[in-house]
């Protein structure tokens, strides 16, 4: 699905990033613990959590994760989205829970990333 | 002896969390732009920012160090304390001995050891309480 898709069925918001949503995901995860997120996501991940600051950010950058979106419709500093802008990240924010959230994505037909590795074996 | 395309040394400081990620987005930009494998790439960026966390959040401070020849990329962690008492134990996926401030910030899960040696072709490590940690990493890079 694109993230125009994700947009829809999060019924979220754009934060930054209006000129990418046709991206391509292909894959999501669910986590507010970094290094959980760098042990398990592949590429084409849209990342789902609830935590707000810019190490968040740091890390998506370096698995080139494309999409955050931010859970219980929290709304990250200015200085997060300046470098979520500057990574290229397109930023979300959803009213929904991150469990909701991630429910919401798997009824879609989205799966978690190391899921993806097991139906292409 | 091979030809070196690369050879870098970043410093990094003990708990300076406003630059976490900072040498390791410099050296992915580099490797990037020789042209790595996005691949190989993806390995070496999750383990070098394993490995710069771990010295910002553990470490006194210390250094990270990226070389390159045609057939494997290098990449080396080291810094002068306080050194890990229990290697295999740190190893352990979800051991974390992280400070409050780190696990606040989402750090933490335990995971930074375990990740760098799933991630690295080769994996090395050698600590000492009191002198402190070396890490030493290697990925092939696919020739041809």
């Amino acid at each position: 699905m694109t993230i125009s898709g994700i947009i829809s069925i999060l019924d979220a918001r754009v934060l930054c990033g209006e000129e990418s949503l046709e991206q391509e995901v292909n894959s999501a995860c669910g986590s507010d613990l970094m290094s959980d997120v760098l042990a398990f996501v592949k590429n084409k991940t849209v990342l789902i959590t609830g935590l707000t600051n810019v190490h968040v950010v740091r890390t998506a950058s370096m698995l080139d994760i494309h999409c955050i979106v931010f859970a219980r419709g929290k709304v990250p500093g200015e200085d997060v989205l300046e470098e979520a802008k500057e990574s290229g990240i397109v930023v979300l924010s959803t009213r929904y829970t991150t469990f909701t959230a991630c429910g919401l994505l798997y009824q879609a037909g989205l799966r978690g990333s190391n899921e993806c590795e097991t139906k292409q074996a | 002896m091979q030809e070196l395309t690369l050879a870098d040394t970043y410093q990094v400081k003990a708990q300076d969390y406003a630059m976490a990620g900072d040498a390791s987005a410099a050296i992915k930009r580099k490797l990037k732009q020789l042209g790595v494998d996005s691949g190989v790439l993806r390995r070496i960026a999750v383990a070098c920012y394993e490995a710069e966390l771990n010295l910002i959040i553990h470490s006194i401070g210390g250094t990270l160090t990226i070389s390159m020849t045609p057939s494997e990329i290098k990449l080396a962690s080291s810094d002068a304390g306080p050194g890990i008492p229990n290697i295999d134990q740190a190893l352990t996926e979800g051991f974390s001995t992280a400070s409050e401030e780190a696990r606040n910030l989402g750090f933490g899960a335990g995971m930074g050891l375990p990740n760098m040696k799933r991630n690295a072709d080769e994996f090395h490590i050698e600590s000492e309480v009191g002198k402190g940690t070396q890490i030493r990493m290697r990925f092939h890079i696919k020739q041809g």
